[in-house]
């Protein structure tokens, strides 16, 4: 089947299986940073922007991504790398396999409430698992981050 | 594993109902349990080109368009009013918010899974479900009927004056339930629904025993015959004696809040 749709900024067209898989299809296209993690919609390692708004690759089939806008992790290099900085510097990344699902979320987190309570935080961020860290590590780097955004909006 | 041979995309609901009438056929809503199956589908139907993603006001009626996101319901705030947040807290607890941005509400209703915290809540909310081509039926005849082609459209909410609480156990965050719960008064009528028992949802009928208002007394009598007759089983969460705890638990805090909602004491 024809598919036809944006996956970070590009124009994309090719002919997949109906039963192809979002994660897949995105993978197949050089986007590594997705990872396949439970494959049961459970731990949030897949995620990424379908028409802004987040969701798990593992559970879509990419022909219903048909004309929409796809986005991965490589394509929110620059709000990213600040963002991986602070996570970082808390120790929170440890393997490191969970973190592109977190950022991807944190990110959809703050187009959708830039100023997130610390339950908010831990509230969308459910979805993400991390089997190293506890999740502490990741809300403090979270939290260092979002200062810094409103230092630098003051500036 | 899902396999799937063809993808198609209805521009209508006639085609649609043509497609799901053929062997192995098998409409999408978010697909994700039908994505955990092992399962040959011949023809798998998206509806996501028939507009039923809307929420709409239609007369003394809100209308809920099946492909609607679990994740809509819960940050909708004409839904959320009439429901005192009921309909949010029924669905924040599930997986995570990506995965409620693919979960549908027809998907969630029509499978009347033994662990839905929609279904229970939409019980209780005594609403109605449209088919295409059989129409309207009342929610809580549909969670008993058997699996037709019909194709769920809609599901109707009546604008009378309603209460509603809902509550969930969970052994662990963004789990399944081990027990949902909601109380609702709809018109001076008194419901209790009970979830997730591991079967799908039943329906109580509260009416005769909250003649008198919500009362302490009330509530223990109407939990012991609820109790007297809730059918409950064990599965890998709970057993059916801890179930039947918190059954007793759930009911009395839902009726004592859905109390403070009513009279605002």
């Amino acid at each position: 089947m024809e598919i036809k749709l944006t996956l970070n900024g590009e124009r994309i067209v090719q002919d997949i299986e109906p039963d192809l898989l979002l994660i897949d299809f995105v993978r197949k296209n050089g986007c590594y940073s997705v990872k396949r993690g439970c494959d049961t919609s459970n731990c949030g390692l897949c995620t990424v922007l379908l028409n802004d708004k987040p969701v798990l690759s593992c559970s879509v089939l990419a022909m219903r991504a048909n004309g929409a806008k796809v986005v991965t992790l490589e394509g929110l290099q620059e709000e990213a790398k600040p963002l991986a900085t602070f996570i970082a510097s808390q120790g929170a990344e440890q393997c490191g396999f969970c973190n592109p699902g977190f950022m991807m979320n944190t990110l959809a987190l703050l187009k959708e409430n830039p100023h997130p309570s610390d339950d908010d935080i831990k509230e969308f961020l459910a979805g993400n698992l991390c089997r190293c860290s506890g999740y502490e590590g990741q809300l403090r780097g979270i939290k260092n981050y979002l200062n810094y955004l409103e230092e630098k909006g003051n500036e | 594993m899902l396999s799937i041979r063809n993808y198609v995309r209805p521009q209508t609901i006639e085609e649609a109902y043509e497609y799901a009438k053929k062997p192995l056929s098998v409409v999408l809503g978010g697909m994700l349990w039908l994505k955990m199956q092992n399962r040959n589908v011949n023809f798998a139907i998206d509806l996501s080109d028939l507009h039923l993603d809307q929420i709409e006001e239609v007369d003394d009626e809100i209308h809920i368009g099946a492909m609607v996101t679990l994740r809509e319901l819960e940050t909708n705030e004409q839904l959320n009013h009439f429901t005192q947040g009921a309909i949010k807290e029924s669905v924040r607890h599930i997986v995570g918010v990506q995965f409620r941005n693919l979960a549908t509400i027809g998907g969630s209703i029509y499978g009347r899974f033994g662990f839905s915290d929609v279904l229970t809540l939409f019980m209780a909310l005594d609403c109605e479900v449209e088919f295409y081509p059989t129409g309207r039926v009342s929610i809580k005849e549909f969670a008993n009927m058997k699996f037709t082609k019909d194709i769920l459209t809609k599901v109707i909410i009546k604008k009378v004056p309603t209460n509603v609480v809902y509550l969930s156990q969970r052994n662990i965050s963004t789990d399944f339930p081990v027990l949902t719960c909601a109380v609702s008064c709809i018109d001076q009528h008194y419901t209790c629904i009970i979830g997730a028992r591991p079967l799908h949802a039943v329906a109580f009928n509260g009416n005769s025993y909250f003649e008198t208002g919500i009362t302490e007394e009330n509530i223990q009598n109407f939990t012991k015959c609820v109790l007297s007759e809730l059918k409950l089983g064990s599965n890998s969460r709970a057993s059916k004696e801890y179930r039947q705890k918190i059954a007793k638990v759930l009911i009395k805090r839902a009726f004592l809040q859905l109390k403070e909602d009513v009279y605002g004491n």
